[in-house]
């Protein structure tokens, strides 16, 4: 192994962040309340920063560095952008939130900060290892945002039901690997690839770690059977917490399970296919047809996550690079509308009053035509009706399945997106059709207007314009895998 | 012939000027609305008239063509064109626009640029589905145009309107989804193509025929409406506002009848033909039993609503005949029907608007009091009977000339629809119309103003000028319809 310093460049961002969110831990610990936009200030700087590093070193092709532990290709490249605009949002929305139930302290940006670095090492992660280290590091982040709220006996039930619940599933998660490591001798997804495509003996052991590992993404994405703790959670967390879940971490997630499926396990496609098949198809009939039955609007959108990363595991099943590009564009189309729609309820919330029921989204449409005409974009995106982007990304991967023969399944698909309709239509109906209960002013600052705005337009002129998104993603899965 | 696209200019005028009244913001603005609202849709209008000035009769071919890539990843194009299918169609749906926007001057003061905005935008998308030569572009017209239409029966309806959106949406949505499943099958059967006109001449199985003709038959089915997919019409038509339904009933049935022509027919002709008689059956079926339907209404909208459905199960039969006769029968049908529904639609929005009821037992003597209006209702009334010299009857009786070459029966069913439509129209018109004044509020009924006579003027023209000089349509659609049954004759089993 080379020592040189050149293997570090790749990780320019990473150790970029980890200096700066070790900077703010030390900063903001000698900041009062009053000076706190000193934190907030530096890690927008830090997101940007990072930024720029990513774009300085953008690879055109996998380069694989610290003994194969970690890689950067434009898969990495363009997902860490996603992540960084995601949470540089999450940040922007969730400021009057947090400020107003006293949660704005430096603990947020750096548990944030800390689990974008985890993100990004997900990522960029080649090696079973770093993968799991990545996973944890965002976890246990995750955990501590959740529980932040510490006098919330909500928030600290949801912390406690995700944190084991998080954690039975690195569990199944490690106990697969290890079964993978046992097969093949290797915890590196290229030896690993390259060994079982190579053939193996040890079929039981292996299909037993596929099934394993299977179900620990399964956990970790919050598919039917394995997501008890997703409605929980989401409804329990403080919502500006919900935001952050509810977003960035996807866009690792769907890393995560490229990795290792998509470069680690791909000459198994056959054996992991239908367990995804069975997945998708319980998350899509779970997720939307609980979600009807919903009044809070978090716990609606919750199962709405589920039957959405249901989706996405179609185009991921699909197997082929075509599929793994509608993934990727799906996931990323759906943290787009994740983070308008959950920012929405931060965006209505006032201290002392959370925007959560659906009923407080009656007549929006006389207190604020502009906020319900963005909403109502982001709910039909949701619905994937055109001319809105979710309608792409339901496209591609239905796309991905006909692809692969699978027309039974579109169909299934296209039937639970149908009863999805009917929710998101019903807050349409609530914004529209009835009257205010609640007509007190919206009072939030401009930027945050100006972000959701923009959030809420992307929505539409993506749908209208769809190719550079869907180019870009494309592009991402076919120069890296 | 003509440097700029004419095309796209037909559908991104009026969305623009709709986002413009959108833009004018709260009823503050009212009046501002209304005028960029109107200028919007007679400058659609305008933009349209060269589809006609400069439409070659001669040719089968796409004209007008424009084609861009628009999502190279899927290979899908913006890839527009019309023939003399889809041309008279667009220059409806854009002159109706017009009458929608001067019809809800008055009526409409709640939301007024929301309410012009959404028709103007509805108006845009339709004329992008008569266009569309891509059949990505064609869903996100197609599923496009349910969020403005959605949103005009949710916020202006009458009192069951909450009920009559969210049926109106899911039932058009079901069907619409399995189409985009069939599309997408389409493009990998015909080696990753999205464009139709390739479609027309891909080789396709017998079953794949058959699922997609069902498929198919389920989404431009529920847009007819047809039996027994029809249920959400009436609900929609009922609670709409007045604007609403002339849109409902002129426009976007005849996209469901478009459907038939552009997609069913020419891509799956061997399944066209093999289950012609289901259709024929489920038209009959239209023509016969929601006649009779029709004839027990006691509500106005309901009953125009269900002579609505009788009226289309004439155009597909007419094009399950298979022959030009009743193709073109059918087309003619679907304009004439585009402007007798949209008078009679007005009508009783002129009558509604006086006494806020549309139940037929609240009216009567209505002559008495405003004699113009009974004779402009008439003409119409009479149209929607079928009456010879108006343009309902030149449809009507192309398609049953069409069927009795066919089979004697099918022309015997269809023709009952002349009795029934006499029967349940006039029997209405005579409730309304003649007798007694029994109910006091008839007796203070206002005259129809200027704005109520120009919209009713203009719509009795063009009644009576199809009735009595069709040939320009049939001129129009000839060439293209010969060439669509050429598509149809020939089989592409492999």
């Amino acid at each position: 192994m080379s020592t040189s310093l050149s293997q570090f460049i790749p990780l320019l961002p990473e150790i970029f962040v980890l200096v700066m969110v070790s900077l703010i831990l030390i900063i903001d610990a000698a900041l009062g309340d009053s000076k706190r936009y000193v934190s907030y200030a530096l890690s927008l700087l830090t997101l940007a920063g990072a930024t720029f590093l990513t774009l300085q070193d953008f690879s055109a092709a996998p380069l694989v560095t610290m003994g194969g532990l970690f890689v950067d290709d434009p898969l990495s490249d363009v997902l860490k952008l996603f992540l960084y605009l995601s949470v540089a949002v999450v940040m922007v929305y969730s400021r009057d939130y947090l400020r107003q139930r006293g949660l704005y302290k430096g603990e947020f940006f750096v548990l944030a900060l800390f689990a974008l670095l985890g993100m990004m090492v997900m990522v960029s992660a080649s090696h079973f290892l770093t993968l799991y280290l990545g996973l944890e590091l965002l976890s246990l982040s995750l955990y501590a945002m959740v529980a932040l709220q510490r006098d919330s006996s909500v928030a600290t039930e949801a912390a406690m039901k995700y944190f084991v619940l998080g954690a039975l599933a690195s569990g199944m998660l490690l106990y697969g690997m290890s079964m993978i490591y046992g097969v093949t001798g290797s915890l590196a997804l290229a030896d690993i690839s390259q060994m079982l495509a190579d053939g193996t003996d040890l079929r039981i052991p292996l299909v037993f770690g596929i099934v394993f590992i299977v179900a620990g993404l399964a956990f970790k994405l919050g598919a039917v059977p394995f997501h008890m703790w997703v409605p929980d959670v989401y409804h329990g967390a403080p919502t500006a917490m919900t935001l952050f879940i509810g977003s960035a971490p996807k866009i690792a997630a769907f890393a995560f399970v490229v990795r290792i499926l998509g470069q680690g396990l791909e000459s198994q496609l056959t054996e992991w296919r239908d367990m995804l098949v069975i997945l998708a198809v319980l998350s899509m009939a779970v997720g939307n047809l609980a979600a009807i039955a919903q009044t809070n609007l978090k716990r609606m959108l919750a199962y709405s996550t589920i039957s959405h990363m249901g989706f996405m595991l179609l185009g991921i099943l699909a197997g082929s690079n075509n599929g793994f590009g509608s993934a990727m564009f799906y996931v990323v189309v759906y943290t787009l509308m994740s983070l308008g729609s959950f920012g929405m309820i931060l965006l209505l919330s006032r201290a002392g009053f959370e925007a959560d029921q659906l009923d407080d989204f009656k007549g929006l449409n006389r207190r604020s035509p502009w906020l319900a005409f963005l909403m109502l974009l982001l709910m039909f995106s949701m619905a994937g009706v055109p001319p809105t982007v979710g309608f792409y990304a339901k496209l591609a991967v239905l796309q991905a399945v006909v692809e692969i023969q699978y027309i039974w399944l579109a169909v299934v698909a296209v039937l639970f997106s149908l009863i999805g309709a009917f929710y998101y239509l019903r807050i349409v109906k609530l914004m529209y059709f009835d009257q205010p209960h609640d007509t007190s002013p919206i009072e939030t600052g401009i930027d945050v207007r100006l972000i959701m705005s923009v959030n809420g337009i992307a929505v539409l002129a993506f749908g209208v314009l769809p190719q550079p998104l869907m180019a870009v993603c494309v592009h991402a899965i076919g120069a890296s895998l | 012939m003509f440097g700029f696209p004419i095309l796209t200019l037909v559908i991104w005028v009026p969305i623009l000027a709709g986002a413009l009244v959108l833009a004018t913001g709260s009823d503050r603005n009212a009046a501002l609305a209304r005028w960029i609202a109107l200028a919007g849709s007679v400058l659609g209008l305008i933009v349209a008239i060269p589809l006609i000035t400069g439409f070659d009769v001669a040719t089968s071919n796409m004209q007008f063509v424009e084609k861009q890539p628009w999502i190279e990843a899927l290979n899908v194009h913006y890839h527009l064109g019309v023939d003399g299918i889809s041309m008279p169609l667009i220059l409806l749906n854009s002159f109706i626009t017009v009458l929608v926007v001067i019809a809800g001057w008055q009526v409409i003061q709640d939301k007024v640029a929301q309410y012009m905005a959404a028709f103007l935008i509805m108006s845009g998308l339709i004329n992008g589905v008569f266009a569309a030569l891509d059949g990505i572009l064609f869903y996100v017209f197609f599923e496009g145009m349910l969020i403005p239409l959605y949103l005009i029966v949710g916020v202006w309806g009458g009192p069951n309107r909450v009920y009559a959106a969210f049926k109106f949406f899911l039932y058009t949505l079901l069907g619409s989804l399995l189409m985009l499943v069939s599309l997408i099958y389409l493009y990998f059967q015909s080696g990753g193509s999205f464009d139709i006109q390739t479609w027309h001449t891909t080789t396709l199985g017998m079953t794949a025929q058959t699922l997609m003709f069902f498929a198919f038959l389920l989404a431009f089915g529920v847009k007819v409406p047809m039996w027994p997919v029809h249920t959400w019409l009436p609900d929609a038509h009922v609670e709409a506002p007045t604007g609403g339904s002339v849109v409902l009933a002129a426009i976007t049935l005849k996209v469901g009848a478009y459907g038939f022509l552009r997609f069913i027919l020419p891509i799956l002709p061997d399944a066209s033909q093999e289950y012609a008689w289901f259709v024929i059956a489920l038209s009959l079926i239209a023509v016969a039993y929601i006649g009779l339907v029709a004839l027990v209404q006691a509500d106005m909208k309901k009953l125009i609503a269900y002579s609505s459905i009788a009226h289309m199960g004439f155009v597909t039969l007419g094009f399950f005949m298979f022959n030009p006769l009743g193709l073109e029968g059918g087309l003619v049908q679907m304009i004439s029907h585009g402007f007798v529904s949209a008078a009679l639609f007005l009508c009783i929005g002129v009558m509604y608007d006086r006494l806020h009821s549309r139940q037929i037992k609240d009216y009567g003597g209505l002559v008495n009091k405003m004699p113009v209006f009974a004779a402009f209702f008439m003409l119409f009334a009479m149209a929607n009977a079928g009456l010879p010299a108006t343009s309902g009857f030149v449809g009507e009786f192309m398609v049953i000339m069409a069927a009795v070459k066919v089979n004697f029966w099918f022309a015997f069913v269809a023709a009952t629809t002349l009795i029934f439509g006499a029967a349940y129209t006039l029997w209405m018109y005579k409730r309304v119309v003649f007798g007694n004044v029994t109910n006091p509020h008839v007796e203070e009924m206002q005259h129809v103003n200027a704005r109520e006579i120009l919209l009713l003027g203009v719509l009795a023209i063009c009644v009576l000028g199809m009735g009595l000089y069709p040939k320009p349509f049939t001129d129009v659609m000839h060439v293209s319809v010969v060439d669509l049954l050429a598509h149809v004759a020939q089989s592409k089993l492999p």
